[in-house]
C-alpha cells in the first residue's frame, strides 16, 4: 500500500499528480467540472493570508479551493512515484 | 443558402470572453431581464449579417451542463425547451481542455454546436499552438478562431454560425465510450425506452440514460412525470448506480467525468502543440504581490476604501444635481399650484419619490462601474480567495465583504447598490445572507440621525461614537449571518471552488455596457415599487387632516399673530398637530405602549414611521414631531438643542435610538431592491420583520439593563 496525500499537504511551489477524487455529489462534481481529475498535474501556487484557501495551477489556468475541498484530491508526488516504479 | 430568423445561443466558460463576444455580435442592440421565475440574468440581442438579422441569446457563462446550479439549469433548459438553431460556443483557447469540457456537454446533448476558439493571441503569447480545422475535424463541429476583445474572426464566426443553422441538421447527441461498465449499463436504460424515444425529442435516450447515471435530479424528476417509465428505469438506476460504485469504487458521475476528460485529452494531444514549458506568467507574479501574506490585505483594505471614496466622490456632484433639480420641480410645482392635498400628493409624494429613485442612480452607476473594473480586471476573485476564510466562520463567503462596505462599512455608503452588488456571489445562501444583513450597516442616510443624537449627548466624545457605531453595525451584521446561516439559511455552503482568472486589462467598452445595463435594471424594476410606495408613505404622514374646526383655529390664531416668529411658532404648532393625527401620529401613539419600555414616546415612533422612506427623515419628522418645522437634516442645530433639554431624552435613551434606527427595517427602496434580487416578497417581509425585533430587543437590553446599571 503506497500512502496518498491530500492536495492540501502540498507545499508551495510542488508538483503532484492527482490520483483521486473522493468527493462525492455537488462538490465532487464541482471539483471535476473544474478539470480536477486523476492524471491531471497541479502545482501549489501559494496559500491566502489565513492558510485557507489555498491557490493552485493545473492546465494552465489557476484555482482556488478550501482546504476541507483539496482534502478530497489525493496526489502522487513525484518522488514518491519514482520509489515506487 | 441562409435562411430567415436564426436564433444563436451564446455558451462559454465564465472568464472565456463570452460577455465581450456578446458586445461584438450585437453591438449596442442588447436587451436584459431574468429567465422566468429565477434571478439568473438573461440578455438579448442582435446580430446582422449581410443584411440577415441574426437573434444572440447569451445564455449564463457556466463550466458544465448539471442541474446543481441555477446559471447551468437555466442554460440546459434554455436550449432544450427553446432549441436554439445552433449554440455558439466561446472557448478559451488559452486554456482549451477545461473549457472543451462544457462543449463536450454540448455535444453530448447533440445540438448544433460550433466552437469559436477566443482568445487565440493569448494561447500564442502561451506559446499554445491550436489546429483549428483538425480540431474541428476530431470533434465534428466547426471551430472558428476569434479575439472577441479585438473584433476578430467574429463575421466568420457568424458566417459558419449562420450555414450550420442553415443546414437544419437536427440534433444529434455526440455518443463517447464511460468505460465498458457505464457504456452496458447506458445500453440497459437505452432498453427501456423502446418506442418511447420520440416522447423524449430532441433528448436521446442515451443521454437521458446518462443523466441517470449521474443523479440528475432535473432529469429523474422528469422521468418521473412518466410513471410507466419510471417504473422501469427506477429500480434498474438503483441497481446500476449500486453496480458501478462497487466495481469501480467511485462515484458514478466522477467516472464519467474522468471519462470525458480523457476523450478530450485525446482530442488535445491531437490538435494541440505546446512549444513552451509552463512558467511563471506576469499574472502569477502580479499574484505573488496582490496575494501576499502581509501585502495582500493591506492592498485589499486600500482598494475597498479606494472603491469607496470613488463611488461616494464621483457620484457627488450628480447627486446634488439632480437634488437639485427635483427641488426646483417641486418649488416650481408649488408656486402654479394652489395649497392643498393635490399639491401636497404631487410635490411631497410623486416628486420626491421619483426623486428618490432618481438620485440613487449615479451612486449605483458609480458603484456598478468600479465593481465592474474590478471584476473585468480579476481582481474581485481575489478579494474572495483573501477574504473567505474569515468571512465563512459567519456563513458568508469571500466575496460579500464588497457589499459590506458598499453598504456603509465605512460610514456613508448605501443599501441599495449594496444589495444589488451581491449578484457576484455564487452561493445562494451566503448571498441571501449577505443580502439581509448588508442593510444593517450605516448607510449614508443613518448619518444625520446619529449626528444630531450625538451632538445633543455625546458632544465630548464625537469621533469615539462613531467609531463605536461603526464597529457595533459590523459586529451586528456578521452575528446576524451566523445566526441566518445556523436557522433559516442552515446548510452547508455551496463548494468554494473557484477560478482565479488571469489578470486583464478591462476594455472601456464592456465596463460601459455592464455598468449600463445594470443601471438600467435598477431604474426600471425599482421605480415602479418604489413610486406606489413613496405615495403610500406621502398619505400616512399627511391623511386624515386635521378636522375643520381645529384647522380653522389654527389658521385664525395664526392670521391674529402678531409677529413673524409667533407666526412661524404657530404654524409649526399646526404642523405637529397635522402630523399627530396622521395615519402615522396615530401609529406612532398606538405604538407607545409597546416603546415605552424604550424610552420611545409617540414622537419618536411617528418619527421612526418615517424614517422607512429614509432614514434621514427621521431627523426631518423629529423637528416636526416637536414643532419645529421640518429640520433639514443637515442643519439640525435647533433640534439639537431642543432634545438635550427634553424631558425623557437622555444619553442612554439616545443610544438606544441610535442602536434602533441602525438596525430597524431597510428603507423601502432598499426594500424594493431586496424583492427584485431574491424573487420573493418573502425575503423582502422577512428582511423589515427580524431587524425591527432585533432593534426592539437591543434597545430594550440597553435602556432596560442601563437603568438597572443607574446610567440612565
Amino acid at each position: 500500500m503506497i500512502h496518498f496525500e491530500s492536495l492540501r499537504s502540498l507545499k508551495t511551489g510542488e508538483n503532484a499528480t492527482i490520483f483521486k477524487v473522493t468527493a462525492m455529489g455537488e462538490m465532487g462534481r464541482r471539483i471535476r467540472d473544474m478539470g480536477l481529475v486523476p492524471g491531471v498535474s497541479v502545482t501549489m501556487m501559494g496559500r491566502a493570508p489565513l492558510k485557507d484557501p489555498v491557490e493552485i495551477k493545473l492546465k494552465g489556468f489557476n484555482l482556488a479551493l478550501r482546504n476541507n475541498e483539496a482534502d478530497h484530491i489525493l496526489i502522487q508526488q513525484p518522488e514518491i512515484n519514482s520509489h515506487d516504479c | 443558402m441562409i435562411v430567415d430568423n436564426i436564433r444563436i445561443a451564446l455558451a462559454g466558460n465564465p472568464n472565456s470572453g463570452k460577455s465581450s463576444m456578446f458586445n461584438a455580435l450585437t453591438g449596442a442592440r442588447q436587451h436584459v431581464g431574468n429567465y422566468p421565475g429565477v434571478t439568473v440574468e438573461k440578455k438579448w440581442g442582435q446580430a446582422s449579417l449581410d443584411g440577415l438579422k441574426i437573434d444572440v441569446i447569451d445564455l449564463p457563462g457556466t463550466y458544465s451542463l448539471t442541474a446543481y446550479s441555477q446559471e447551468e439549469l437555466v442554460a440546459r433548459n434554455f436550449i432544450i425547451h427553446e432549441k436554439p438553431d445552433v449554440v455558439v460556443d466561446v472557448v478559451d483557447a488559452s486554456n482549451l481542455e477545461r473549457n472543451l469540457y462544457l462543449a463536450l456537454q454540448f455535444m453530448e446533448l447533440g445540438v448544433p454546436v460550433v466552437i469559436a476558439l477566443n482568445m487565440m493571441d493569448v494561447a500564442t503569447d502561451k506559446g499554445i499552438e491550436i489546429d483549428a480545422e483538425k480540431l474541428g475535424k476530431l470533434l465534428g463541429v466547426p471551430v472558428v478562431p476569434t479575439v472577441a476583445r479585438k473584433g476578430k474572426g467574429v463575421k466568420e464566426l457568424l458566417a459558419v454560425a449562420a450555414e450550420t443553422a442553415a443546414l437544419k441538421q437536427g440534433w444529434r447527441s455526440l455518443d463517447i465510450s464511460y468505460g465498458s461498465d457505464v457504456d452496458q449499463a447506458l445500453q440497459r436504460l437505452v432498453g427501456k425506452f423502446n418506442g418511447q424515444s420520440l416522447a423524449w425529442s430532441p433528448l436521446s435516450p442515451r443521454w437521458v440514460g446518462l443523466k441517470l447515471l449521474e443523479n440528475d435530479p432535473e432529469v429523474m424528476r422528469q422521468v418521473q412525470q412518466d410513471p410507466g417509465l419510471a417504473n422501469e428505469l427506477g429500480p434498474l438506476q438503483t441497481e446500476l448506480l449500486d453496480h458501478i460504485s462497487k466495481t469501480l469504487d467511485d462515484d458514478p458521475a466522477g467516472v464519467i467525468a474522468d471519462y470525458r476528460y480523457g476523450y478530450i485529452n485525446s482530442v488535445y494531444r491531437q490538435a494541440v502543440q505546446e512549444t513552451r514549458q509552463q512558467r511563471l506568467e506576469v499574472s502569477d507574479k502580479v499574484d505573488k504581490l496582490l496575494t501576499n501574506r502581509l501585502l495582500g490585505p493591506i492592498i485589499l483594505l486600500a482598494v475597498l476604501y479606494g472603491v469607496y471614496e470613488f463611488v461616494f466622490w464621483a457620484s457627488e456632484a450628480p447627486v446634488g444635481w439632480l437634488e437639485g433639480l427635483f427641488g426646483w420641480m417641486g418649488e416650481t410645482m408649488s408656486a402654479t399650484l394652489g395649497d392643498g392635498l393635490l399639491r401636497s400628493l404631487i410635490v411631497s409624494g410623486v416628486i420626491d419619490g421619483v426623486g428618490g429613485v432618481v438620485g440613487f442612480v449615479p451612486i449605483i452607476m458609480f458603484m456598478f462601474f468600479a465593481i465592474a473594473i474590478m471584476e473585468d480586471s480579476g481582481y474581485l476573485a481575489r478579494v474572495a480567495y483573501l477574504l473567505d476564510r474569515v468571512l465563512r466562520s459567519f456563513g458568508l463567503h469571500g466575496n460579500s465583504v464588497v457589499p459590506m462596505i458598499v453598504g456603509g462599512g465605512i460610514s456613508g455608503g448605501c443599501a441599495v447598490p449594496a444589495v444589488m452588488a451581491t449578484r457576484t456571489l455564487k452561493d445562494p445562501k451566503a448571498r441571501l445572507a449577505t443580502i439581509m444583513i448588508v442593510p444593517i450597516m450605516n448607510c449614508g442616510a443613518k448619518l444625520p440621525v446619529y449626528v444630531l443624537l450625538i451632538s445633543a449627548f455625546f458632544a465630548a466624545q464625537q469621533a469615539e461614537m462613531m467609531f463605536a457605531i461603526t464597529l457595533i453595525s459590523w459586529g451586528l451584521a456578521l452575528l446576524a449571518a451566523r445566526v441566518l446561516r445556523w436557522t433559516m439559511l442552515k446548510g452547508e455552503s455551496a463548494p468554494f471552488v473557484m477560478e482565479l482568472p488571469p489578470y486583464r486589462m478591462p476594455t472601456l467598452r464592456g465596463l460601459l455596457i455592464h455598468t449600463w445595463e445594470r443601471t438600467w435594471s435598477y431604474i426600471k424594476k425599482a421605480g415602479t415599487v418604489i413610486l406606489g410606495v413613496s405615495i403610500l408613505m406621502w398619505a400616512m404622514m399627511t391623511m386624515p387632516g386635521l378636522p375643520e374646526d381645529q384647522a380653522a383655529q389654527w389658521d385664525s390664531k395664526i392670521q391674529a399673530a402678531q409677529s413673524e416668529e409667533a407666526k412661524q411658532v404657530l404654524e409649526y404648532g399646526k404642523g405637529q398637530a397635522e402630523l399627530g393625527n396622521s395615519i402615522a401620529g396615530r401609529m406612532g401613539r398606538g405604538l407607545s405602549y409597546l416603546t415605552a419600555p424604550l424610552g420611545f414616546d409617540w414622537r419618536t415612533n411617528v418619527a421612526l414611521v418615517g424614517g422607512f422612506a429614509a432614514k434621514e427623515v427621521v431627523v426631518a419628522t423629529l423637528g416636526t414631531a416637536y414643532s419645529l418645522g421640518e429640520v433639514d437634516p443637515e442643519e439640525a442645530g435647533s433640534l439639537t438643542q431642543r432634545l438635550a433639554k427634553e424631558p425623557g431624552w437622555n444619553p442612554l435613551m439616545a443610544f438606544g435610538l441610535m442602536l434602533f434606527v441602525m438596525i430597524y427595517a431597510p428603507c423601502f427602496v432598499t426594500v424594493a431592491v431586496i424583492k427584485k434580487e431574491t424573487g420573493s416578497w418573502k425575503w423582502a417581509l422577512f428582511s423589515i420583520a427580524y431587524t425591527t425585533g432585533l432593534a426592539y430587543v437591543l434597545a430594550l437590553l440597553v435602556y432596560q439593563g442601563g437603568r438597572v446599571l443607574g446610567l440612565g
